[in-house]
């Protein structure tokens, strides 16, 4: 029988088929664990159907959308489960939308958004397999909106 | 074509139907523009002519476009006399101008302050140019002027010169010239060469750009030289900054091999890269190209506030 890397969990979201290496990133996206108190459990370079994945299990947290969001910046292919009692209630793959408002502000120093206007960052996504955004405001495309992630 | 109510944000924003319309409305405008006719068409409404940094050509243009309509214009030229001095934020600035009047011009230092603008306010904004960003009036007279000049722009051969890296401006030229079939041609020193991005661009509406660092050798086969100004901050020596402009310096004996009906844009101001002397041959436009930005911009006013000839 096979055995288990981490545990099942009871409630809580599984975020699975992270593309390998890259679940401490979603992490830090999702500001995990420090904003809440309930165990996260990480198992990089598990072995997939479609090779090497990283998976993150988080108890008693169902991920919302605008969460959802940001992963799929960075884990394009990465799906998402809700547990409930044991069992995956919802599965869905993360998917962009159309645009991404106030998860991230525009690395351009001279952009308009970045200066104390009352308007969230806000970016255009125009590929969605392979991520690119830009800004809605100077139509820059951020070369790295990983360290832009609010 | 209705464009009533619609923001002037960004070139990209129309399509070349669109722009079709407005360089074949703009036409009309020019006597008017002339003073040569007048017209009451935009009386009783008023124009908000907001100038967050300094412009001669684009701001008075623009004034002088809305009082060849009727219109008038209130506004500033100066923000440090304005309440932004006190910290109030570009979207309550554009919220009170919106509430005082029917149709907004704004240039800001900031790139995206124009869109920003629009997300602020019912009346129409035009983008008078956003910091190194869009400046699409200034494209619409660049289009208007080939097409005025040489009565089509498609199959032209225009070469673009001086700063194309940084120059957005000029990014958006290359696009606009792209949709309209134009062949280009793009010289500049090899650190300030068009970006890869907007080369592509080009190709993907079906034109291939050539890119060269020597003037000289382009200079017969061109119908329309558009010279920037390349700025010395660019260049990390004085001497590699002499050296370059001195290479790209209009004047009439480099012009020699030239084309008869060669025309010369500029966007203007011009520092030293056109000799003075080259403005009195029939190459130079660029004073006629400034001019241009009248009826330009009053067919702008017009169409975007419904008070069309």
């Amino acid at each position: 029988m096979k055995s288990l890397k981490i545990p099942l969990i009871k409630n809580g979201t599984v975020i699975d088929h992270i593309s390998s290496g890259n679940a401490v990133k979603v992490l830090q996206i999702l500001q995990l664990p420090k904003k809440l108190t309930s165990v996260v459990s990480v198992a990089m370079n598990v072995q997939g159907k479609l090779g090497k994945k990283d998976i993150v299990k988080i108890e008693n947290r169902e991920l919302a959308r605008e969460e959802v969001d940001k992963i799929a910046l960075i884990a394009p292919r990465a799906t998402i489960n809700i547990i409930r009692e044991y069992k995956v209630i919802e599965k869905h793959r993360v998917e962009l939308p159309d645009e991404l408002i106030g998860i991230a502000s525009c690395p351009n120093p001279t952009c308009v958004s970045n200066f104390n206007e009352p308007t969230p960052g806000r970016f255009i996504v125009i590929n969605k397999d392979i991520p690119r955004i830009k800004c809605y405001y100077c139509e820059r495309e951020p070369d790295d909106i990983m360290h832009k992630i609010i | 074509m209705d464009f009533k109510g619609k923001d002037i944000i960004a070139i990209r924003d129309f399509s070349k139907q669109e722009i079709n319309y407005i360089l074949n409305y703009a036409k009309k405008m020019v006597p008017f523009a002339l003073g040569e006719k007048t017209t009451t068409i935009l009386q009783g409404k008023v124009l908000s002519s907001l100038f967050f940094e300094p412009s001669t050509r684009t701001r008075l243009s623009f004034e002088s476009a809305m009082n060849r309509l009727s219109g008038r214009v209130i506004g500033f030229a100066d923000p440090t006399a304005t309440s932004q001095k006190k910290g109030e934020t570009l979207a309550d600035t554009i919220r009170m101008a919106d509430a005082y009047s029917d149709v907004i011009a704004i240039r800001h230092p900031l790139e995206g302050a124009a869109r920003l603008a629009a997300d602020f306010s019912e009346a129409p904004i035009l983008n008078a140019g956003d910091g190194a960003g869009r400046h699409p009036t200034q494209c619409f007279l660049d289009l208007f002027t080939i097409l005025t000049e040489k009565n089509k722009i498609e199959g032209q051969n225009v070469v673009l010169l001086g700063d194309l890296k940084y120059g957005r401006t000029v990014h958006s030229l290359a696009y606009a010239l792209s949709v309209y079939g134009a062949e280009l041609t793009f010289v500049s020193p090899k650190s300030l060469q068009m970006p890869k991005e907007i080369v592509d661009e080009c190709k993907e509406l079906g034109v291939t750009p050539q890119s060269t660092t020597k003037l000289d050798r382009i200079i017969k086969d061109a119908d329309v030289l558009y010279v920037t100004r390349i700025q010395k901050e660019r260049f990390p020596d004085a001497e590699e900054y002499n050296r370059v402009v001195g290479s790209y310096k209009i004047n009439n004996e480099l012009l020699k091999p030239a084309k008869e009906d060669l025309i010369i844009m500029h966007p203007l101001p011009r520092v030293t890269e056109i000799h003075p002397e080259v403005d009195k041959t029939s190459h130079a436009i660029y004073f006629k190209q400034a001019f241009n930005g009248v009826p330009i911009r009053m067919a702008l006013l017009s169409l975007i506030t419904g008070g069309v000839l």
